[in-house]
């Protein structure tokens, strides 16, 4: 008994203590729970709450995508086919639901859709995952492009399953309602968004803590020594590949109930390679980051494109800009800043940083007028670039030298700063 | 050697094109045994290990461990049959920390599979069977640092002790003490001692004094063949050995007195 005791005071003892679990485990995802319950007592818009409703899919899908890369280390370039063929499935079951005569269906209630976009979603990486997990590394990346191009050609033939071109559509206002949400508002389709979005990140979560989930970082360190303590390394990489095509079939029938429509569109590399964005720029080795990345790329989509025509290219700067200045993401950077920030000089540091984000928005101002001048030179359609009301026309040199100017500066600015930071 | 052995080699070959590595190497390993195999650089050694362990398959001959053939089995089969290797440079997982690389090892065996239903924190005999090796091996002070920060002696027990977390009988260590100075070897060979009672070990080491002073026989490597099996005296005292080593491994300690 005594024994027993003191084995199970070590067990304790060791890994972190209760109050670490509760702030790192349990704590955010009070914090979570929160924030989702209280955004809609802030009264917002309509616009406001479709774009939250964007950004809770596109957190589910960007956090499976991340179960391969950041969890076991597998790069696929077709994660949109998981999301895609799971919401394409879902779609199909809002149709059996509203034309269901009794039976399963008939009982079905709409807001469990996203449950059956995981069984096929799930369905679709077990039957597609058989082949492309026998490699790791680059042939795998390689099959997942494959894989995503030939899903995606199959998308317009098979025009019963997918609807052709214009699609599969549904309406989501039919069958059994649950928590009294007959999904027909924008604000009742909000808390269903919520409650998925917050289940899926739960069992992600969950996932990750698990044996296997512990297994599959194994995997991706070092899939050799894995071998050596009983463990299939190819079993391992398998079954990661279901659960995370589960969670972006997930995320597809969440999207179904939301858009009450799916276009093989849906299944092609433009969402595949977004997915990658969202998780990369938001931080691969953290679990939160794919949820930043979702958050701030979803928002950039909706909202920047009003601003400029040429968003995609200031998308693919953040990028490129991320995978050099800050290979641990948004999520990367957060820790950073407040893991400084408790040390001795860190007032002193925070100056220096704030100076060094100041010059980088100089260099960002300069881009930004270089790219907006030359965009409007080449549409044609001859409007003038008028940043805080001054006329910037792209047929003046002088608006070019000031471009030019701001990035020098700029650059050299940032070149000073960050060579002081280093030194300290 | 009355009973069955545990590991059995016959006439195992192994060429990698027109390279033969392994030229038949038949060798029987009794349960409980100690077992070293010495031989000079590029003999085969760490190749023998990797036919033995699953990570190659033999050109010819067989291989069978407790009379089940192993040859040509996948390495995650043969260690789950009860046979478990250490590398000879550190294979560990190194963006784990210690505890959560002895974990990897014990799970398996605690039959904790592919398990995705259960929190891996409430799997308190893993944590118990974790924490004894820890402590059996002297790193449960450093459970919760880095593996990768960890010094290259305690890298070394690392991989020692993630080699014995699954419990195997059969136990292969290649170089368990490469690189390690004296009082380190020391300590790692105790540790190997005690960590091995009572099962079955097969052994890859450069260090004459720990050879002659750890193991129950050895047997000599040269270009891909057995020269010679037999105890440590035999071996200490047989002409061809001593011819093979002449000018490479300067003596065999012991062989004037």
């Amino acid at each position: 008994m005594n024994q027993q005791g003191t084995v199970l005071d070590t067990v304790s003892d060791l890994g972190p203590s209760r109050r670490a679990k509760f702030t790192r485990r349990v704590l955010p995802f009070i914090i979570m729970a929160v924030l989702l319950i209280v955004i809609p007592m802030l009264g917002p818009s309509r616009t406001a709450l479709s774009l939250l409703n964007a950004i809770g899919i596109n957190i589910v899908f960007a956090l499976s995508f991340n179960i391969l890369l950041g969890q076991t280390g597998l790069l696929s370039f077709g994660h949109a086919v998981y999301f895609g063929l799971g919401g394409y499935t879902a779609m199909h079951a809002m149709n059996w639901i509203e034309y269901a005569d009794g039976g399963f269906w008939g009982s079905y209630p709409m807001f469990a859709l996203p449950l059956v976009g995981f069984a096929g979603g799930a369905f679709a990486g077990a039957l597609i995952g058989w082949p492309s997990c026998r490699r790791a590394g680059i042939p795998f990346s390689m099959i997942s492009l494959g894989i995503a191009e030939l899903v995606a050609a199959t998308g317009l033939i098979f025009v019963s399953f997918f609807g052709g071109e214009e699609g599969i559509t549904g309406d989501r206002m039919n069958g059994v309602e649950m928590f009294g949400l007959n999904l027909g508002q924008v604000h009742q389709v909000y808390w269903f968004i919520a409650f998925w979005t917050f289940v899926g990140t739960v069992a992600m979560y969950a996932f990750t803590r698990t044996p296997l989930g512990r297994l599959t970082q194994a995997v991706r360190d070092n899939p050799q020594r894995v071998e050596f303590v009983g463990y299939d390394p190819q079993q391992v990489r398998y079954l990661a590949f279901i659960a995370s095509g589960g969670f972006a079939g997930l995320a597809g029938g969440m999207s179904a109930v939301n858009y009450e429509i799916f276009t093989p569109e849906a299944l092609s590399l433009a969402p595949s390679g977004l997915v990658i964005l969202m998780a990369y720029i938001g931080g691969i080795r953290y679990f939160a980051g794919p949820i930043l990345g979702a958050i701030l790329l979803t928002y950039m989509q909706t909202n920047l494109s009003d601003f400029s025509e040429a968003w995609l290219l200031y998308l693919g700067l953040l990028f490129i800009a991320m995978v050099l200045f800050a290979p641990g993401g948004l999520a990367g950077v957060v820790i950073d800043v407040t893991n400084r920030l408790g040390k001795p000089g860190a007032v002193q540091q925070f100056v220096k940083g704030l100076v060094a984000v100041a010059t980088g928005m100089i260099a960002f101002f300069g881009v930004v007028i270089l790219i907006e001048i030359a965009v409007r030179l080449t549409n044609g359609h001859g409007e003038v670039f008028q940043p805080f009301g001054i006329g910037l026309p792209s047929t003046s040199l002088m608006s070019w030298a000031i471009g030019v100017c701001l990035v020098a500066i700029g650059v050299f600015g940032l070149k000073f700063t960050t060579k002081q930071v280093g030194e300290r | 050697m009355s009973e069955p052995p545990v590991l059995s080699l016959r006439d195992v070959k192994k060429d990698f094109g027109p390279a033969k590595v392994i030229q038949g190497v038949t060798l029987d390993i009794a349960p409980g045994e100690r077992h070293a195999i010495i031989g000079p650089n590029g003999a085969g050694k760490s190749t023998l290990f990797n036919l033995i362990s699953g990570l190659y398959r033999p050109t010819s001959g067989e291989i069978t461990l407790r009379g089940k053939t192993i040859s040509g089995v996948k390495p995650y089969r043969i260690n789950r049959m009860g046979l478990s290797r250490s590398f000879q440079v550190s294979n560990i997982f190194s963006n784990m920390s210690v505890r959560e690389n002895v974990r990897c090892g014990v799970l398996y065996s605690m039959g904790y599979g592919y398990n995705f239903w259960r929190n891996i924190g409430n799997l308190i005999p893993v944590q118990e069977k974790t924490v004894e090796i820890l402590d059996s091996v002297g790193l449960i002070d450093k459970a919760d640092q880095s593996a990768a920060l960890l010094a290259y002696a305690d890298q070394r027990t690392l991989e020692i002790a993630i080699t014995i977390a699954s419990g195997a009988d059969v136990v292969l260590m290649d170089e368990p003490t490469a690189g390690m100075s004296h009082s380190e070897t020391d300590r790692a060979i105790a540790l190997i001692k005690k960590a091995t009672q009572g099962k079955t070990l097969l052994i890859v080491e450069h260090d004459m004094g720990v050879v002659f002073g750890l193991s129950d026989r050895i047997s000599v490597l040269v270009y891909g063949e057995v020269i010679a099996t037999g105890l440590p005296e035999e071996i200490r005292n047989n002409a061809l050995v001593r011819e093979a080593y002449l000018g490479d491994e300067a003596e065999l300690p012991g062989v004037e007195a």
